[in-house]
């Protein structure tokens, strides 16, 4: 174990991270050295591509991998084959687009940067134009060209870390995943990891560098060698799936789905199921990938599903949306509900005991009534979703600000006064850990959430039983322990641990 | 062995040559002269197509074949004298005969400019600015050619490196009997070297004679100018010498 994080996990992450970045700085490489000779000969046609290319840079990372997504599939949709959406190949091509400024940019620069006198000599002394890039401008241009690929493998490097977000598993599954547990050593453990990634690919690069600038074929070859073993190994590792089927488990991006996925793991693993799992998933792309077969099982929320994949405003009871839910989503996607587990994570408005009685606040309407003076703190998504319209459309809630924050960090705003109120999910072992108090809901504007287990279209009677204990098997007092054993900062668990545990506490009702 | 017919080439709407007919014969070492854009850098790279010209024909004997095969073919020594810097002595000696398949003896094409052979595992940046300018007359003899064209060859070197190389590349010349147009700016190195001087002006030829007849050519005011810039330094450095 490094910093809670064990050795065969950090080795996975990192071999997948390592072949990631190769395969998108090769693939980088392929198509803008071309791309920069052509460009470098041609001036004035090649503006448009440069210009492109410039634009692509502008895309923030995380944006350019979200979009990768949708894109791929349209285009599954449209000519009919079996692209997978999620995962390595939108990952790959986004980093490939990202990795495509500097190559390009560099090597235009450094064919156009040779001395003029040099290329009328090669022409001179009768050079065709292929002798004359092979003998001339590429081994002139060639430390200014490496330099190119040397920044590419860099940021390739270091943005891969974003890839877990469109489920590519790297060393941003540390990151994403530590900072939603605020498990700082999980977080440094990847963040470390990434950079010693970044600078020995640097290092080797910059000894082929030197080795050329320097015309030493032993310092070339030696940092070339390196690179391709390194590659290889890369190519080489366990991460390309064998024969056997595996089992696809999303998680979104917070402690009670990271635990949730491990118990489906483990309940597989024991109907003999090899598993994979897809962490951090944002909440639209999961439902998606699940309906397009990226993932095979993930858990959802009742509500969630009925606002943003039904597109309905209306708010029946819970009975009646979970029936309407199983027919419509079998119906429309071919996915089947399998069930709820027990306990519901709703949209909560949570606020500090002390503060709450000292305002006289009970429910909602309580709340609108002195809401001008107060703050609201909501996670990042709350305050665009329907929930929200709908809370605000019965009770005209006015607050003096609203900020948004990653889950983790709104429970601190409201720890330390920046907030007085916090959009809580009720199942949050925060909740009574931190003495909140829930305000109640007397015109039921908020929907029922009760956790639901998904499973892809095509899923197997065999998995489907394998998780049957699962469903109604998980209370909400067990929930939010096994949330709090994560998020807390003593004695903290992993989501793996906390798993274990809760699998223990699973009641048997089913049989 | 080289024929001009009627070369006019245009630059920016600015005629650079202007109906330019010019024979020059085998074993002929002819200078070209003139002011700057007079148009002589420009007649030499129409000879071996680096400029395309507009109107008009150039013909080469017994050279036919894409431009890339006939500059092979054509010996180029350079302004800037133009070695590759990545390279060594011996690989940019060789380097022509290489593009078409071929080897060169290096060893003695070193000796032919008179540089040690001990200099050939050495890189340009190593050299002289006059060892380097004998790196690239080595250069454009490597692929045994019978013409050799020389843009400014000697420029950018200093007065005493500069009269030896000319001198020995003279005698070259003569020996392995080549056909040389010679461009530079420097009538006395051309009245000392060349068999013929063609004087460009504006595009067109002014003159063409032997160095003695344009020694005393009396006639284009611009001409004789330049002519008696020359006597006058010739006169004062006899005075000198008696």
């Amino acid at each position: 174990m490094i910093w809670g994080v064990s050795i065969a996990e950090l080795a996975r992450l990192m071999q997948a991270h390592l072949l990631l970045s190769a395969c998108a700085v090769l693939a980088a490489c392929a198509l803008g050295l071309p791309a920069a000779v052509w460009a470098a000969h041609h001036r004035r046609a090649s503006a448009p591509l440069m210009g492109a290319i410039s634009l692509a840079q502008t895309i923030p990372g995380l944006a350019l991998l979200a979009l990768f997504y949708p894109l791929l599939l349209l285009l599954a949709r449209t000519t009919g084959w079996a692209i997978p959406a999620l995962g390595f190949l939108p990952a790959c091509l986004a980093l490939t687009v990202y990795a495509l400024l500097p190559i390009v940019r560099n090597g235009v620069a450094a064919i156009r940067g040779i001395d003029p006198a040099l290329r009328e000599a090669a022409d001179g002394l009768g050079m065709t134009a292929a002798q004359r890039l092979r003998l001339v401008e590429l081994p002139l241009g060639a430390p200014v060209i490496l330099a190119g690929i040397r920044t590419a493998t860099v940021w390739t490097v270091g943005t891969a870390t974003l890839a877990t977000t469109i489920g590519q598993p790297s060393l941003g599954d540390l990151i994403f995943s530590g900072l939603q547990t605020e498990d700082w050593q999980r977080v440094l453990a990847g963040c470390v990891a990434a950079a010693v990634l970044a600078l020995v690919a640097d290092a080797l690069l910059a000894l082929v560098e030197s080795g050329l600038a320097r015309r030493s074929r032993l310092r070339w070859g030696a940092g070339l060698a390196l690179l391709v073993a390194a590659a290889a190994l890369a190519f080489a590792g366990p991460g390309v799936s064998t024969g056997q089927r595996t089992i696809v488990v999303g998680a979104k991006n917070f402690s009670e789905q990271y635990i949730l996925a491990r118990l489906i793991e483990d309940r597989l693993h024991r109907a003999g199921y090899r598993t994979e799992r897809r962490d951090n998933l944002g909440s639209a792309i999961a439902y998606r990938a699940l309906a397009a077969g990226d993932i095979d099982v993930y858990v959802d929320y009742s509500g969630t599903l009925w606002a943003n994949v039904l597109q309905r405003k209306d708010n029946p009871p819970a009975p009646a949306m979970l029936s309407v839910l199983r027919s419509e989503l079998a119906k429309r996607d071919g996915v089947t509900l399998a069930g709820s587990l027990g306990f519901e994570n709703a949209y909560a408005f949570a606020m500090k005991r002390s503060r709450a009685e000292s305002l006289h606040i009970n429910s909602l309407a309580d709340l609108a009534a002195k809401a001008p003076q107060l703050k609201l703190a909501s996670d990042l998504e709350f305050l665009s979703r329907p929930e929200w319209q709908a809370v605000d459309r019965a009770y005209g809630l006015r607050f003096a600000d609203k900020r948004s924050y990653s889950p983790t960090f709104m429970y601190r705003a409201l720890e330390d006064g920046s907030a007085d109120v916090i959009s809580a999910f009720s199942s949050d072992g925060r909740i009574s850990a931190q003495d909140l108090v829930t305000l109640t809901d007397p015109r039921h504007a908020l929907p029922s959430y009760d956790a639901v287990l998904l499973l892809a279209p095509k899923g197997d009677a065999k998995l489907a039983g394998a998780l049957k204990p699962l469903l109604g098997g998980i209370g909400i007092d067990a929930m939010r322990q096994a949330n709090w054993m994560v998020d807390r900062d003593k004695d903290k668990r992993t989501p793996a641990q906390a798993a274990k545990w809760l699998d223990g506490k699973l009641k048997y009702t089913a049989e | 062995m080289i024929e001009l017919a009627r070369v006019s080439k245009r630059y920016q709407g600015r005629a650079v040559l202007d109906g330019v007919s010019l024979r020059i014969g085998e074993g002929e070492f002819v200078a070209l002269v003139g002011q700057s854009g007079a148009g002589k850098t420009t007649l030499l790279k129409a000879i071996n197509r680096l400029a395309e010209i507009d109107e008009g024909s150039v013909t080469i004997a017994d050279i036919e074949g894409s431009p890339a095969e006939l500059r092979r073919r054509i010996g180029y020594v350079f302004q800037g004298i133009g070695l590759f810097p990545h390279m060594t002595v011996a690989e940019n000696i060789a380097l022509v005969p290489k593009l078409g398949g071929g080897e060169a003896r290096v060893g003695e094409l070193l000796d032919l400019v008179a540089l040690p052979r001990d200099l050939a595992g050495r890189y340009p940046a190593q050299l002289s600015g006059g060892q380097q300018q004998r790196v690239g007359v080595a250069r454009a003899l490597a692929a045994e050619p019978k013409i050799v064209l020389m843009d400014e060859p000697f420029g950018a070197l200093d007065p005493v490196t500069r009269a030896e190389l000319g001198q020995a590349y003279r005698a070259l010349h003569t020996r392995m009997g080549l056909t040389t147009v010679m461009v530079t700016h420097d009538l006395a190195e051309a009245l000392l070297l060349a068999d013929r001087v063609v004087v460009l002006a504006g595009g067109r030829i002014a003159a063409d004679l032997p160095p003695k007849d344009l020694f005393h050519f009396e006639g284009d005011p611009a001409i004789a100018a330049m002519i008696a810039t020359v006597r006058a330094q010739a006169g004062r450095l006899e005075e000198l010498a008696r």
